[in-house]
Formats: C-alpha cells, structure tokens, sequence
C-alpha cells in the first residue's frame, strides 16, 4: 500500500491495479493517472475524499475513508451524537 | 417499439419553460429545500428509438433541468434515479444516488424492454455512489461515466470519450457566487437573534459595533466564496480570520476619526473588542462554506475543526468579556 499524501486517507496498491482507468475517469480532481498498463498518483495532495474510486475500483486495489468535507454537517453530527451520515443536508 | 404508455415512460422536451426557471430561482435562493424535484422513472426526449442513448440523473428539478437542456436536439431516454430532491453529487455521497437505486430503478422502468442496447450514460459526479462493475453483475447494463457537466454531453456524445477537462471539477467565481444567497440565507436568523440579544443585554451599545459585526456576517457569507481563491493561506478558518480581521480594522480606522472613548487605551480595547469578535465570526463562516466548496476533504476539515474551533472561541469570549468590561468603565 502507498499512501497518498499526508492530507488525506487515500492508500493505493499498484501490486492489484488490472490497468482499467476507472480511478483515472470518476476522479474529479485528477489524483490518478495511467503509468503503461497501471495507474499512479498524478495529484494525491487534491483527493477530497468522495470515494468515487474505490468504489469503482474492481479489484480493491484503492482504499479511502470516504466521506464529506463539510465543518457544519460535522458539527450537527456531534451535537446530536450522531454519525455524519445521519445528519448532513442529503 | 413498445408503446410508451404501456412501459409508463414519460415524456419531457429540452425547452425550460418560466415556472422551471423560477424554480431554479427559488432552489437557489433555499425557498423550501427538499421540494425541488420531479418523479422518478423513465422519460423519453425527442423521439428516441430503442437503440437511443439512455442517461441518468437525480430527481432534483437543476439536476434534471441541466441534463434535458444540454441534450436540445438529442433523442434518448432519461432514467430519473429518487434521490429524495438532491443532486447528483450529494446524493452520490450519501449513496442514494447508488448502485442499489440504479439497478432497482433500471428493474421498475422495465428499460429492458425499452432499448435494446446495455449501455446507461451515467454523470461522472454519481460515482461516489455507483460501482459500475456491480451494475454490470446486477442488472447487465454498463455504465458509461460521461463528463461532469451536462453541458459538455453534445460534445461528449460525438466521441463517446471526455477530454481531461471534461472529467474535473473546477470552482469558477460564477458557481461560486450561485451560492451566496443559501449562505445568508443560513445565517439569517442567527444574525437577528444576536443583534436581538446584544440590545437586550447592552441597551445602548455603540452603532459601530452592530456594523461592525454585520459586516462579519457578510464577509464571511457573500465577501469569502467570491474571493475565496484569492485570499492568502490554505485553511478556510485562517482566509475567514484574515478577512475577517481587514474588515473590523477598516471599521477600527473609521471610528479613529470620531473617537467615542476619552482615552486612547479605552479606544484601544474597543478595537481589539471589534477585530476579536468579528474575525472569529467572519472565520466561523468561513470554516462552514468547506461543505458548498468542489474541493475539501473530511479529514482536512476535520483537522482544521480541531484546530481552529478553540481558536475561535477563545477569541470570541476574550472579546465579548472585554466588551463587557468597557460597558461598566
């Protein structure tokens, strides 16, 4: 596993990568490109986390804690002793 | 063909009518929040064939709304996803724009039975949300990720492939001053409850401060999206200090000319009292527009919580306390 960047939780396995570019397309924020035949980070520093490519990363190789970068969801969630999930805008 | 009526397809144009832009106004400005939205289901533009490019979308009326606008003159089918009135982006991060959604709502359309190609043209921001491999497994559709703005799908359509720029989100001062109203709006009560309680507590509290602290408000709601880019460090907190600070300072330097204090150290604490409350409060709302923003992460904000918030609150209550304490010099 490499970690991406002490910014964030993005981790990534090259030893799994199947060379399919799902990580290069979902990411909105250009973190992946394609090296030959597997991806690499391009831009680990931006990743904001959405989770876009691990989700669509077949073979597991991609693993973040995905999530929302939003103080006040945070906020409400430690009000009410929730989970973020449970309190943000969606 | 199938009759339409039959397999319960709607039918809908890429014109947007006055109602739909007003609408959009009042999504804009967070007139009713959740109830912006359109059934979910299958929609037929123009006149598609079973071999027209099927596209999905939230059940959000600006979601909606952008997809069939960008598609004028395009024939195809729209698979409207109940992502409960919220867009893609935030309904992909919640998981209700979803794997589990798309496959049910492929099953309840029947869009089996309405194209005769596997393919679904799903917008890239879904895919927080959406696992294209299990899509694949679940239902036998392959999902396509087309660009991130459905303004771009004309071009898109013509290659099938996004260019680099399609596939990023960028934060332009336009998109960014879209979201002012929603933010004042947010802050709104909040701002007449404190103007409220500080009249009560402080009958006769000087203008300057009412201005001072509004002006707070109001470079942290409508002043940081738009500059947002430009002003100095990385943290939203630190920009909202800053900001903050230069907009209590010009209104420290304006009471300099009409002293209310007859000394110079009581002007002093006034003005420290003014910079004090009004960067924290300009910094507080900063720090809570990382959610509106394209770009912040969750463990970047939630370590710039960690250490800000204290920040903030020491500042604010050494403030208000030495306001307090000029009240009874």
């Amino acid at each position: 596993m490499i970690a991406a960047s002490t910014l964030n939780t993005l981790e990534y396995d090259p030893d799994l990568c199947i060379g399919c570019a799902m990580c290069v397309v979902v990411c909105p924020h250009a973190v992946f490109a394609m090296n030959d035949r597997v991806a690499r980070f391009a831009r680990p520093d931006d990743c904001m986390e959405c989770g876009a490519c691990q989700l669509n990363c077949p073979t597991a190789a991609i693993t973040v804690n995905a999530g929302v970068g939003c103080a006040s969801a945070m906020m409400f969630a430690a009000l009410r002793g929730k989970k973020q999930s449970a309190a943000t805008c969606g | 063909m199938p009759d339409p009526r039959a397999l319960h397809i709607r039918s809908t144009t890429s014109k947007l009518t006055l109602a739909d832009r007003w609408d959009h106004i009042l999504a804009r400005v967070g007139w009713r929040r959740n109830g912006h939205r359109v059934a979910p289901g299958l929609y037929q533009l123009g006149r598609p064939s079973h071999d027209s490019p099927v596209f999905v979308t939230a059940n959000y009326t600006l979601s909606f709304d952008a997809l069939r606008s960008a598609l004028s003159g395009i024939d195809g089918y729209l698979l409207v996803l109940d992502t409960n009135g919220i867009n893609v982006w935030c309904a992909a991060g919640k998981g209700s724009f979803g794997t589990d959604e798309l496959v049910h709502r492929i099953e309840a359309s029947r869009l089996r039975d309405t194209v005769r190609h596997r393919k679904l043209i799903v917008p890239q921001l879904g895919a927080p949300g959406v696992a294209a491999h299990l899509v694949k497994k679940r239902s036998g559709f392959k999902v396509e990720y087309g660009p991130v703005l459905a303004a771009d799908l004309p071009e898109y359509l013509q290659t099938r492939k996004a260019t680099p720029q399609m596939r990023q989100v960028h934060f332009p001062l336009g998109d960014r001053a879209v979201l002012i109203p929603v933010e004042l709006r947010s802050v709104l009560v909040l701002v007449a409850i404190a103007v409220f309680g500080l009249r009560l507590v402080i009958a006769d509290a000087p203008a300057i401060s009412d201005a001072t602290f509004l002006a707070a408000v109001l470079a942290g709601t409508v002043a940081f999206p738009i500059l947002l880019p430009w002003l100095p460090t990385r943290d939203f907190s630190s920009k909202g200090f800053i900001l903050g600070g230069v907009v209590a300072l010009a209104f420290v330097a304006a009471s300099l000319w009409n002293p209310t204090r007859p000394a110079l150290w009581l002007q002093a604490v006034d003005a420290l009292t003014l910079v004090l409350i009004a960067s924290s409060i300009t910094a507080f709302l900063a720090l809570n527009f990382t959610g509106s923003t394209t770009f912040t992460s969750r463990s970047g904000v939630r370590r710039e919580m960690f250490s800000y918030i204290p920040v903030m609150a020491w500042m604010a209550g050494v403030g208000v306390a030495s306001g307090v304490a000029l009240y009874f010099v």
